[in-house]
């Protein structure tokens, strides 16, 4: 099954380039550390997933890009076929490009959207194709990718941008998958050793994580190939309820390519970090609080307020783990199945799931990522929510959004959207 | 197409609602060709090689009287410099000395006779004159003309007016178009580069004048730039001391000074305002520059619009250049760089006698240009965010934007626009020299026999004036209070 990616914005069009080159340079570019027919299947699985074939035979990535502007999407043109410049009248023209795409897939598994929250096209037309794509396809799964912008000053009216547009995606999509670019900034100067930080090291980072999710693997343990319905999977695994549909990434190891070459990991250390990454809501590796510790099951009865669940331990819904490259088959991960991780309403059995491939992905002999729906977003949703309801209590800018015909109840509805949503992750 | 980027207004990108047409003063013209025409269809290859060159957002200059004529020709002159762009431009003067002066000059091949209006006798700094009588008389010429230089725009996304307040013509006219462009282009913003009087004024009436066009900046304009002569005047000094001076044994790069024209300095005839021009064009170069070149983080106009008028008639930025000149040893040490982030918010960079830093910010803009990373502009206004006064509810009040080509001469460059309650003396000045005049009456007759002006012309205007000066002191006086945030919805569990 095929995923078709939509590219929003700058944001989005400049991050789909970087993960189009991720996933081609993992599959060309490295040799993955496992047997010729395994590699085979990795390269198969991945082109169908993301490429069609043109006549010249070379693969195009299955994506459509739309921009208000050419600039960004000119600068990106080699890696996709079809392109849509233009305003918010051109409904017709969007869908009609992505409808395409959807024919040219033997099996539809869904569609991948990448946005920014921060900005105009991609916020809110984004948030308006979504919509769209729901009318369109009502059965086909919808993950959107979206990036939360850095806590202070890329664009000021953010936090109403961010606050319409998840408010609106909560509707119509399956989950929302999100990258902070404070967090990634850190990972680019604590992990990555980067001196000056572009726009385009931070998106590469964010490429090598969803790659790290989105190339093939294995879902059922002894399985004969390749998954082929990754999203649909994905769903399934981590979101068994529609008013948890947060979803946050980590993974590990990341660093720079040349300490590659020095380094050797263990599963063990590896599952460990990433699990007190979990627990102790770590944005990465380094700086983890190893002192935060599950509560104690069946002391006593658990709920939102009990003083047995220790400050800063972050609960989860669901957790989804993907090991790739040497022996991945004998990790334990009986740590990730531990009950006291979960919400109480869900079988801790369904709560977790494990995705393998012997493929390394990427120049990294060992990595794990780790796709959780849990409370590790429920802070920063938080302060997106307090620094814009602060802005509307004082009325500014409210006239750039009547403007277009965005009243007051708009804006109330999307806040009391996001209130609930708040109040669902606080109390798990 | 009329605006490109979604500007960061969520709406617009979401569901566009058109803005209703106000009612026509006037039997209307015949119906205009749409601006936004264009559908989509795949591109052939030969476009696909072409997008390599990307298309940009256009804008049109329109340049009202003598001031406004002689800072627009300066734009020309440097923008032609920064790369071979088509222009778009209309003149209009009501006497024929600067708009002749172009034609003869090295521009004469830059425009053509299509996109001048000129009359004889000029608006005798009389506000009225311009306003009521040539507004009236040259209407259809004026609107016609601007049809046609909208016409050639794939994406008109803006108009500048660039005039000062003081005049006639400038003053009067400018902002009569100014109200066109809002009946004719309703959804085209409308930016403007206004000159303020200085109190030594040679003109008496300026105050009038000023005051009258503020009015309808108020009203009609998207973005106001304010401009100070003795700003621009203290800027052209200290340069000239810098060069003069020998200082540390390095020299200043010529072409690199934002005071300097096109060419050698010394081979060009230099006239007395050129150098406080040029600083105004080169504003309005890097103003546009994110529409014009790449960068990894866009900032077109509309989104300086969106992002820094949380109000909708406080829509007036103070704007400030940096560096001033480069010097000619290269390789700029990172402490260089912050020196340029510091200075953009000191009071002697601004391009009016206004000092942010002790005044109250609603919102500010960085438009970055050239080889300066994220992490540099990051750096900085973590660096320079606790010296600087913020309105509570726009703490983190920072737009910001990375476009990587530099303009001539630099490796980087700085404009800041900063909306803030510093402009508040320059207005509260103006309002002190209208009313020396008013109360006696003096020159009002000039104004009042002209046909449509009446006394309550002036009582509006300065009621105008009035209500805005106390916007900014309702916000002032919540500058350094206490802080309460709202509370928040509460949701029944």
């Amino acid at each position: 099954m095929s995923i078709v990616t939509i590219q929003l914005g700058q944001c989005g069009n400049q991050i789909g380039h970087e993960v189009f080159n991720a996933i081609c340079g993992d599959v060309h570019g490295t040799h993955g550390l496992c047997s010729k027919k395994e590699n085979e299947s990795y390269h198969d699985a991945c082109k169908e997933r993301f490429f069609r074939e043109e006549e010249s035979e070379v693969p195009v990535a299955r994506a459509v890009l739309v921009d208000m502007e050419p600039k960004v999407i000119s600068q990106t043109l080699s890696t996709a076929a079809s392109y849509s410049v233009h305003g918010p009248k051109h409904k017709e023209v969007i869908m009609d490009l992505v409808q395409r795409e959807a024919e040219k897939c033997d099996r539809l598994g869904g569609f991948f959207t990448i946005m920014s929250m921060a900005g105009g096209t991609g916020s809110g037309l984004g948030a308006f194709v979504t919509q769209c794509l729901r009318d369109a396809f009502p059965s086909s799964f919808i993950l959107n990718h979206v990036i939360w912008p850095y806590g202070t000053g890329e664009v000021i009216v953010q936090n109403y941008n961010s606050v319409l547009t998840l408010s609106h995606l909560y509707q119509s999509s399956d989950a929302l998958l999100v990258h902070e670019n404070d967090v990634i900034h850190k990972i680019c100067a604590q992990l990555m050793n980067i001196k000056q930080i572009s726009f385009r090291d931070v998106n590469q980072v964010i490429a090598h994580q969803l790659g790290s999710v989105f190339q093939p693997t294995y879902t059922a343990e002894g399985g004969l190939h390749y998954s082929r319905n990754p999203l649909g999977d994905l769903m399934e695994m981590l979101v068994p309820h529609p008013e948890f549909k947060m979803l946050g990434l980590r993974n590990i190891p990341q660093m720079p390519e040349n300490f590659l070459a020095y380094s050797t990991f263990s599963w063990p250390g590896l599952i460990k970090h990433l699990r007190q990454m979990l627990i102790a809501n770590a944005k990465m590796e380094e700086g983890i609080d190893w002192q935060v510790r599950p509560p104690c099951l069946g002391s006593s009865i658990p709920s939102s307020h009990s003083t047995n669940k220790p400050l800063h331990f972050n609960t989860s819904v669901a957790n989804l783990v993907i090991l790739r490259g040497k022996d991945t088959h004998s990790v334990d991960l009986g740590s990730f199945r531990d009950p006291s991780l979960y919400t109480s309403w869900l079988n801790p059995q369904d709560a977790f799931n494990a995705w393998k491939t012997p493929r390394s992905f990427n120049k990294y002999e060992k990595s794990a990522a780790l796709v959780s729906n849990s409370q590790f977003l429920l802070k920063p949703l938080d302060s997106v929510v307090g620094k814009a309801w602060n802005m509307f209590a004082s009325k500014a800018y409210i006239h750039q959004y009547t403007k277009f015909g965005i009243q007051e109840e708009d804006f109330l509805d999307s806040f009391t959207a996001l209130e609930q949503v708040i109040s669902s992750y606080s109390n798990l | 197409m009329g605006r490109s980027t979604a500007g960061g207004r969520w709406g617009e990108g979401g569901r566009a609602v058109g803005k209703p047409r106000p009612p026509q003063r006037r039997p209307p013209p015949p119906p205009p060709r749409p601006l936004r025409r264009r559908g989509f269809r795949a591109p052939s290859s030969k476009e696909k090689a072409a997008a390599a060159c990307p298309a940009m957002t256009q804008s049109v200059v329109v340049q009202v009287g003598q001031c406004g004529n002689q800072v627009g020709c300066r734009f020309w002159d440097l923008a032609l410099r920064e790369h071979a762009a088509v222009n778009k431009a209309l003149l209009i003067d009501m006497e024929e000395g600067v708009v002749n002066e172009i034609l003869q000059g090295p521009l004469r091949d830059v425009f053509d006779s299509k996109q001048l209006i000129t009359d004889v006798s000029g608006s005798g700094n009389n506000w009225a004159v311009g306003h009521k009588l040539y507004g009236c008389q040259y209407r259809e010429n004026i609107v016609e003309k601007l049809r046609k230089t909208a016409e050639h725009c794939d994406c008109l996304q803006c108009f500048f007016i660039i005039h000062s307040m003081g005049g006639g013509t400038g003053s009067g006219l400018g902002t009569f178009v100014l109200n066109l462009l809002e009946d004719e282009f309703p959804e085209v913003y409308r930016f403007v580069t206004s000159v303020y009087p200085s109190g030594e004024d040679d003109v008496i009436t300026s105050p009038y004048n000023s005051v009258l066009a503020m009015k309808e900046l108020n009203e009609h304009a998207d973005c106001v730039l304010p401009i100070e002569n003795e700003s621009l005047f203290e800027i052209v000094n200290k340069i000239h001391q810098m060069v003069n001076s020998g200082k540390l044994g390095s020299t200043v790069k010529q072409n690199s000074m934002i005071t300097s024209s096109t060419g050698s300095a010394k081979t060009a005839q230099e006239k007395p305002f050129d150098a406080m021009n040029n600083i105004v064009a080169n504003l309005l170069l890097n103003l546009t520059s994110s529409a014009r070149f790449e960068g990894s983080l866009n900032m077109d106009l509309n989104e300086i619009s969106m992002n820094l008028v949380p109000f909708p008639r406080l829509h007036y930025l103070v704007s400030s250049l940096t560096p001033l000149y480069t010097l000619a040893d290269v390789n700029v040490p990172s402490r260089r760089l912050d020196q340029m982030f510091s200075d953009a918010f000191s009071r002697d960079h601004q391009l009016i006698q206004a000092d942010p830093k002790h005044n109250l910010y609603l919102a500010c803009a960085l438009l970055v240009r050239g080889n300066v990373q994220l992490s540099d502009l990051r750096r900085n206004i973590e660096r320079l965010k606790p010296s600087l006064h913020f309105v509570s509810w726009n703490q983190e009040g920072w737009k910001t934007g990375l476009c990587s080509v530099p303009p001539v001469g630099h490796s980087h460059s700085l404009l800041a626009l900063a909306n803030n309650t510093c402009v508040k003396p320059t207005f509260i000045e103006l309002k002190d020299r209208f009313m020396k005049l008013y109360k006696k009456k003096a020159h009002l007759h000039h104004y009042l026999h002209i046909d449509g002006m009446e006394q309550s012309c002036f009582s509006e205007a300065i009621s105008s004036l009035s209500d805005l000066i106390e916007e900014y002191n309702e916000l002032d006086a919540t500058k350094g209070g206490p802080r309460t945030d709202p509370s928040r919805l509460k949701i029944a569990v």
